[in-house]
């Protein structure tokens, strides 16, 4: 506990008090007041301004825009999105958000955690800092980057090899079938999107875990435990509700993910099972058609979209924050 | 019954085996994609990297040559009208939740709201700010009602606001308050004790936190899009659409024309090498521990 953490002492109350220059004081008071106001301000005025401009998809579709579904009038298959003609339905892009980041999950947890693990009870002291200094960088590398990389490298990559192995391999599932030419689609997204929420998991999982006590790792050692038994017992235990609440970060980011997603999912509106078909995200669909929306309608219920998107990340991220706090509240100060 | 126990003993430390290479395997596998972007990133962006790339405009479609000078200059502006709004208003907030708010329930929302906020997909603040600015004629906001500079600077800005507030109470809260009191004791009034005094110790935090929201808008491509628009010539005017680098990059990424493609990685180029230089200073700032000697 350092010593900034404590109140206020009798002298500076003292001090204080006595101040002889109390309009300039109470003046800048509140404007530090108004500037931590204005956080509020912002979330407000997000959802403000999101609702008034989705007002027109709201009041011709009402909450049926999630989930109803259009018959194509020629063909008599199921349709969802076709803005020449006025059919709006969210579902394909709330299907497609789903699965690319359930997927995307899928794969970062695992290794998010193993590499946690490793980082805080068995990586050399000397390796420690290079590699959580690698992991830093993996979160500043910016979205678009990312997606020019899969693009050009993880695409060809997933087409030649990963995908015809999957198929030939796993295609009984009937989640893998490689009528997909192209490469991109949900299962690119899924991996661009698990590197991307990597570093996140990690290092918050690294963050709780650091903060269980090492009495904890110590007492489960003295019965004999093997270092895998302690690290399951005497660490993974105690830090579980924080490793959740990484978890649920890192969903919230790759819910909202949008540039690299975009550039591998293929940005079709259609539902398919199979995950090397193609798809599109809510947020894929915002950056891809928003600036050439071909109606006022049109507009509205990408704008709709984003309003769902945004109330989800808020609660996911209100979990997650949550969850977080409550593990590290009474952690042991600064154990980093 | 002693066979048993020996069996256990070897499968419990061939399961300890087993999990270390597992964790080992974990973080090999995390590095690789690491390894892999930067070495095609170089690999790509360093041979379509020359003086014209920083010098000249995009030339128009399928004609190779030219650069992105256009979309560094665009980024300046829109960075520098982003850190005019999300510097001063971040480290205000800071100053609340470390000086006036400390431990009350008021700042603990302040707070939470902020960690929330940086957890909003960037394409919806860029919604919400084409909402606010660009789709509105109003006499209150200026240049709105059109694509401009100044609503993607806005929509950046707002994006720095959580970051900088958060590292800035981080920092001061680790100003003692021994500094404080001896501020106080000298007569300095409270305003100015916290301006020339405890935001003076802990300013190389501070600058750290910013550099670290700077970097991350920087590569901000979602808010963008449908707020400063892109602009295919030279502009400086807050009043106009203007284009950014990893805007240019997108556009030109998803265009059919292998030159363009070249320009794309080399702007990738450019602008992670600009993001890693600030992590990397920012690395070093706080493994020095500027902030270790004040306390």
């Amino acid at each position: 506990m350092g010593p900034g953490k404590e109140g206020p002492s009798p002298v500076r109350v003292f001090l204080l008090s006595r101040g002889n220059s109390a309009i300039a004081d109470r003046a800048f008071r509140w404007l530090m007041t108004l500037c931590a106001f204005s956080i509020f301000g912002i979330v407000g005025l997000i959802a403000w301004r999101l609702m008034v401009s989705s007002q027109m998809t709201w009041s011709q579709f009402g909450l049926g825009f999630f989930y109803k579904s259009f018959v194509d009038p020629v063909n008599h298959q199921p349709m969802y999105w076709d803005p020449v003609n006025g059919y709006f339905s969210a579902v394909p892009f709330i299907y497609g958000t789903l699965v690319s980041s359930f997927l995307s999950l899928l794969i970062a947890v695992p290794l998010g955690v193993g590499l946690a693990i490793f980082l805080t009870e068995m990586c050399p002291r000397a390796l420690r800092g290079p590699l959580a200094f690698l992991t830093e960088l993996l979160a500043a590398i910016p979205s678009i980057v990312y997606g020019l990389w899969a693009m050009y490298a993880l695409v060809p990559l997933l087409r030649e090899y990963v995908n015809p192995l999957l198929t030939s391999l796993l295609g009984w599932t009937g989640l893998f079938n490689n009528d997909n030419p192209t490469g991109l689609g949900f299962l690119a997204g899924g991996v661009i999107l698990s590197i991307m929420i990597l570093p996140i998991i990690s290092s918050l999982t690294r963050e709780v875990m650091t903060a269980v006590p090492h009495s904890q790792r110590e007492a489960v050692l003295a019965l004999g435990a093997t270092r895998w038994e302690m690290i399951r017992m005497g660490v993974l235990r105690n830090a579980r509700i924080g490793i959740v609440g990484a978890i649920i970060l890192g969903l919230g980011r790759a819910l909202g993910e949008t540039m690299a997603v975009t550039m591998v999912i293929g940005n079709t509106p259609e539902i398919h099972k199979s995950l090397l078909a193609n798809g599109t995200s809510m947020a894929a669909v915002i950056a891809n058609e928003f600036s050439e929306a071909v109606s006022d309608l049109h507009r509205s219920a990408l704008i709709e979209i984003g309003l769902a998107l945004f109330l989800v990340t808020i609660v996911v991220n209100a979990c997650a924050q949550l969850l977080v706090w409550v593990v590290t509240r009474g952690a042991p100060a600064q154990a980093r | 019954m002693a066979g048993n126990e020996n069996l256990r003993t070897r499968w419990r430390a061939w399961t300890d085996a087993g999990v270390t290479v597992l964790a080992i395997l974990a973080t090999l596998i995390v590095v690789t994609p690491l390894a892999a972007i930067f070495g095609y990133l170089i690999y790509k962006g360093a041979s379509s990297l020359n003086l014209a790339f920083f010098m000249q405009i995009p030339r128009p479609e399928g004609e190779s040559g030219g650069g992105m000078a256009n979309a560094i200059v665009g980024s300046g502006v829109l960075l520098l009208v982003a850190s005019l709004i999300g510097v001063p208003i971040g480290i205000g907030g800071g100053v609340f939740l470390a000086e006036f708010g400390r431990g009350t329930k008021l700042a603990n929302a302040v707070r939470f709201t902020a960690d929330v906020l940086n957890g909003v997909p960037s394409i919806v603040m860029g919604l919400a700010i084409y909402s606010l600015i660009v789709s509105t004629h109003s006499g209150l906001i200026p240049f709105s009602g059109h694509f401009s500079a100044f609503s993607g600077g806005v929509a950046l800005g707002i994006m720095m606001i959580p970051t900088v507030c958060r590292t800035t109470e981080e920092m001061l809260l680790m100003v003692p308050h021994a500094v404080r009191e001896a501020a106080l004791g000298l007569g300095l009034p409270n305003w100015r004790s916290v301006l020339s005094i405890t935001v003076k110790t802990a300013s190389p935090g501070i600058i750290t936190g910013c550099m670290l929201a700077f970097a991350r808008v920087a590569g901000e491509t979602a808010p963008l899009i449908f707020t400063a628009f892109g602009n295919a010539f030279m502009n400086t005017s807050l009043n106009q659409p203007i284009e950014a680098l990893p805007l240019q990059i997108w556009v030109f990424a998803i265009s059919p024309y292998d030159d363009q493609h070249r320009l794309a990685w080399a702007g990738a180029l450019v602008l992670i090498a600009l993001i890693v230089l600030a992590v990397s200073l920012v690395r070093y700032v706080t493994s020095r521990g500027v902030l270790k000697g004040a306390s």
